[in-house]
Parts: C-alpha cells; sequence; structure tokens
C-alpha cells in the first residue's frame, strides 16, 4: 500500500508552517508522529493535497512542569518521552499509567501526545485523560494563539475545532488542586489493540479529601465519554465503601457501549465498573497507608 | 507492469516533483530524489535493494519492518522516506561487519531464536533498541520491549532467550 501523490513541506518554525497552511487552504494536512495519518494515507481514507511535517520544528518536543504546576506538553513530545519521564512518573500517575498502554512500544517513539489527542479517536487513550485533567489545547494560526478547552476542543469522532490554518502547539493540564492522584486501566485483547474499554481517572486530594474528581471513558461510546459529572459524587469526602460505589455506579451509567468483535454491551459496562472501583481502591487503600 | 515499488526510488516520471534527501543508511551517506509518498520501508528494499528489512502486515501492526531512525525503532511502513532526510537509518545489514556476527545474530543463532525467520530484522532491531537503553534487561523487560513486534511461528521463548544472551554477551565486551 502507499499513499496518492501529495505535496510535501517540511518547515522550520511554527510561523512559516502556519503560513503554508493559510495559504493551501483545507486540502493540506499537518503531520506529527503519522501514526494515525500515515496509516490513512496509505488506506486512501486521506488524500490530502499537501502534507505540513513538523518534525523539522526545534523546540516542541519537549514536556515540562511549571512552577505553578501547570504541566505543558509540546506537539512533538512522543508518547514514550511521557513512559519514560521521571517527571511524569512523580507528578501525573493519570498520564504515567496511560502512556505504557498507548499503542506499541514502537509505534510510541512517534506517534505524539498532542497528534493523538488531535485525531480525535473515540478509541484514543490520550483525549481520556485529558478530559479527566480538565487540559487544553493551545493553538496557533494566522491570528496568533488561542487556548481550546479540550470540552470543545472534540467536535466528534475524527474531528477537532481546530481551524484549517491553526496548529496545535501544545497541550496543558492545569495544576493540582492538592496532590495528583488516580490511575488509568485499559482492556486490551493484546498489546497494539485499541481499547476494548478504558477508565482514565484524576483525583485530587486534599489530605484524605477528595477536592477535584475527573473521570473519562475510551472504547465505549461513539466519542470519548466525557464522566466528570459522574464522578463528582467523590467530592467533599475521603473516599468510602459508599461513595466509590455509588461513583463506580455512576461512571458506569454514564458509558454508552455497543456489542461488537470486542465484546458485548454489558461486558463493556462491566469493565467500567471494575476499573472505576480498582482505580478509586488503590488510591483509598495507599491513602490509609500514609495515614 | 512496473510495480510502483520499483518505479519510485529509481526513476519516477519526468512530470512527478521529487524531492532531493540526504540519508545516512548504514553509515553510507545517500543522496536521492524522491516523490514524497515513498515510504521508508519502499525506499529500504526497492530503492536500496537493503532485503533484510522485510514487509510484513503493511499495517503498523507487525513490526518486522523495524528499523532504527537516529537510534530509535520505527516501523518503516509508517515513516516517509522523506522524514529520513538528514538523518540516520539502521538496518538488520547494519549490524554485522564482514567479519562478524553482532551478538545479537550470534544470540538468536545459539539459542535458536528463528524458526521461519521472517520476523528476525524487526525483533533484532527493537532489541538493539532496548539493549542501548537498558544493556541489563530483565526477561520483563525484553518481553515489554517486543510487545510491537509479532512472530507468527510464536517462537516467542527463544527469541527472548536470545536477546538476553546478546545482553550478556555484550556486558561482558563491555568489559
Ligand atoms: C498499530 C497502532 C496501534 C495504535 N494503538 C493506539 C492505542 O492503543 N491508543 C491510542 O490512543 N492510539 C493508538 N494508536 C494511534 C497513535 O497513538 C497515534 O500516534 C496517534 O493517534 C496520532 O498521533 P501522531 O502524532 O502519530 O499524529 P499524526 O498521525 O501525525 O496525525 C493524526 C491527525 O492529527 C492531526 N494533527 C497531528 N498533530 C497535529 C498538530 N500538532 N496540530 C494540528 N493537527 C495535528 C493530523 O493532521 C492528523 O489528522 C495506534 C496506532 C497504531 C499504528
Amino acid at each position: 500500500m502507499y499513499p496518492s501523490r501529495f505535496a510535501y513541506e517540511a518547515p522550520a518554525t511554527i510561523g512559516e508552517a502556519v503560513a503554508i497552511l493559510d495559504r493551501s487552504g483545507p486540502e493540506a494536512k499537518v503531520m506529527a508522529g503519522g501514526q494515525s495519518l500515515i496509516p490513512m494515507l496509505k488506506l486512501r481514507f486521506a488524500s490530502p493535497e499537501r502534507i505540513v511535517d513538523i518534525n523539522n520544528i526545534q523546540g516542541l518536543d519537549y514536556h515540562r512542569l511549571d512552577a505553578d504546576g501547570s504541566l505543558h506538553i509540546g506537539a512533538l513530545c512522543r508518547h514514550e518521552d511521557l513512559e519514560f519521564s521521571q517527571v511524569i512518573a512523580d507528578s501525573h500517575p493519570t498520564l504515567y499509567a496511560a502512556a505504557a498502554v498507548v499503542a506499541d512500544p514502537i509505534v510510541r517513539t512517534r506517534g505524539t501526545f498532542v497528534g493523538s489527542v488531535c485525531h480525535a479517536d473515540p478509541q484514543g487513550d490520550w483525549a481520556a485523560t485529558m478530559i479527566a485533567l480538565d487540559g487544553r489545547i493551545v493553538a496557533v494560526g494566522p491570528n496568533g494563539r488561542r487556548e481550546i478547552p479540550m470540552k470543545d476542543f472534540v467536535l466528534g469522532p475524527f474531528t477537532n475545532a481546530l481551524a484549517y490554518n491553526e496548529i496545535a502547539v501544545e497541550a496543558i493540564i492545569p495544576p493540582a488542586k492538592g496532590e495528583a492522584r488516580g490511575g488509568y486501566l485499559k482492556l486490551e485483547r493484546r498489546i497494539g489493540d485499541f481499547a476494548t474499554a478504558s477508565v482514565a481517572v484524576a483525583l485530587d486530594m486534599d489530605g484524605d479529601v477528595v477536592r477535584r474528581a475527573g473521570c473519562a471513558l475510551a472504547g465505549v461510546g461513539g466519542k470519548t465519554i466525557d464522566a466528570n459529572e459522574a464522578i463528582s459524587v467523590l467530592v467533599g469526602q475521603p473516599l468510602t465503601a459508599d461513595s466509590m460505589a455509588a461513583a463506580a455506579d455512576a461512571v458506569a451509567a454514564a458509558a454508552d457501549p455497543r456489542t461488537d468483535h470486542r465484546g458485548s454491551a454489558d461486558y463493556k459496562r462491566h469493565i467500567v465498573k471494575t476499573f472505576v472501583t480498582r482505580i478509586l481502591s488503590t488510591v483509598a487503600s495507599t491513602e490509609q497507608k500514609a495515614a | 507492469m512496473t510495480s510502483l515499488y520499483e518505479e519510485i526510488p529509481a526513476a519516477p516520471p519526468a512530470d512527478v516533483p521529487t524531492r532531493r534527501v540526504t540519508i545516512t543508511v548504514n553509515g553510507d551517506r545517500r543522496t536521492l530524489d524522491i516523490e514524497p509518498r515513498l515510504l521508508l520501508s519502499h525506499l529500504i528494499r526497492q530503492g536500496l535493494q537493503l532485503t533484510g528489512t522485510h514487509m510484513g502486515c503493511d499495517t503498523t501492526g507487525c513490526g518486522t519492518c523495524t528499523v532504527l531512525l537516529n537510534g530509535r525503532p520505527v516501523k518503516s511502513c509508517t515513516v516517509l522516506a522523506v522524514q529520513a532526510d538528514g538523518r540516520e537509518v539502521e538496518t538488520v545489514e547494519g549490524l554485522s561487519s564482514a567479519q562478524q556476527l553482532h551478538p545479537l545474530q550470534e544470540g538468536f543463532k545459539q539459542e535458536h531464536g528463528l524458526q521461519c525467520g521472517y520476523c528476525t530484522p524487526g525483533m533484532m532491531m527493537a532489541a538493539k533498541a532496548l539493549l542501548e537503553r537498558n544493556p541489563n534487561p530483565t526477561e520483563d523487560e525484553v518481553r515489554w520491549a517486543l510487545s510491537g513486534n509479532i512472530c507468527r511461528c510464536t517462537g516467542y521463548q527463544n527469541i527472548v532467550k536470545a536477546v538476553l544472551w546478546a545482553a550478556d554477551k555484550m556486558r561482558e565486551q563491555e568489559g
């Protein structure tokens, strides 16, 4: 398989890349890791006239924790950069757990966090963590820079809120209100498969009290499921057997799974409930040990 | 009918725009005029006739086309050849010198790490990248690092042993 013909540019700056997109019109496409785009080009699901490859732009491969506690992930930060990051291991349990289960180790050397969020695959792992952590995307276009909250960024399956002449330059995760806890659990048939069901949970803890709770699901709906409201039953109190059970039920009810070759709808909903319970009990048991 | 595979690298039709790239492949600098849509796997196999890199699924799933791009493993069916411009590519042919097998190649021989051999080049390149970062991996770490590579003979046990054998050997050589 090979792509249909396209013009190719690999500019050295964001400004140049935006200018090329602006004058090319909607038939141009940005390429980051290429780990979703190249397969789509080969299958001819996409046949853009022009590819604007951002891999030659220096200084986009960072991820950094600012003094205020906000995490910034540049457009060329690869999945594996997060998987092997001490910063992420120490500060962001939800992202750290997800990093190891996105695709497979070789795809992770190329694919990017921001590219994955832009791709807006309902089964994508990073979009779920972004919703649970209340992240936002920074876009740069001909008229400058704007920030798009994650809840407004994904418009539908494989559709994001970027204009054709905008590039997503970074993702921002706001500082935790207290200590960041949580996790990411994914059921996959084998490594490299997309999620049968996966659950991102992010808790901000003030001592043993939950200050903020975030949750999102992948693989169990036509889009990434925002379960932030469902899990908010946990807020304002310590984790108890009752609150955790109520949260797991509420999140499972928010899932919208379909029966397919990966499993029945009931099965997937059951997995969601089990995963929420597992992540919360792990947080609760480490809280107890710490106390 | 000539296949596109043969057509693109050798001499694309005069009216097709190409891009001049300089790629270092196994230490040799090559300057080439190629079509942007040419995949790295096609450049390596059809253009440069380095047929040690195999094509398996062609859908980023199996990993037999794995090569190193600036030292990190990539599935060459899912990288554009133009993206290797100014960068270094290492294929399985780059492992051994004329006189000596690479410890990974020796390990695959010693531990019978291949049956049909189709997945072997990708396994070796993924393993090389692992050992560069982690010279003393556990069995689990080896399995994890090779989890993007599929062996349809299901000979994983011996592949893992071969990589651990090579790791020992390489640490010995380092002294
Ligand atoms: C075998 C295989 C298994 C996979 N398994 C998983 C999995 O389990 N979970 C998962 O989440 N993903 C999985 N993926 C997808 C992978 O994570 C991709 O890396 C990711 O979806 C896209 O990121 P990318 O950097 O490769 O983007 P690209 O492929 O380069 O781009 C994807 C799309 O986003 C747009 N885009 C990318 N970056 C930008 C930007 N900075 N600004 C504007 N637009 C942009 C592109 O135009 C394109 O439309 C898998 C992929 C493969 C090949």
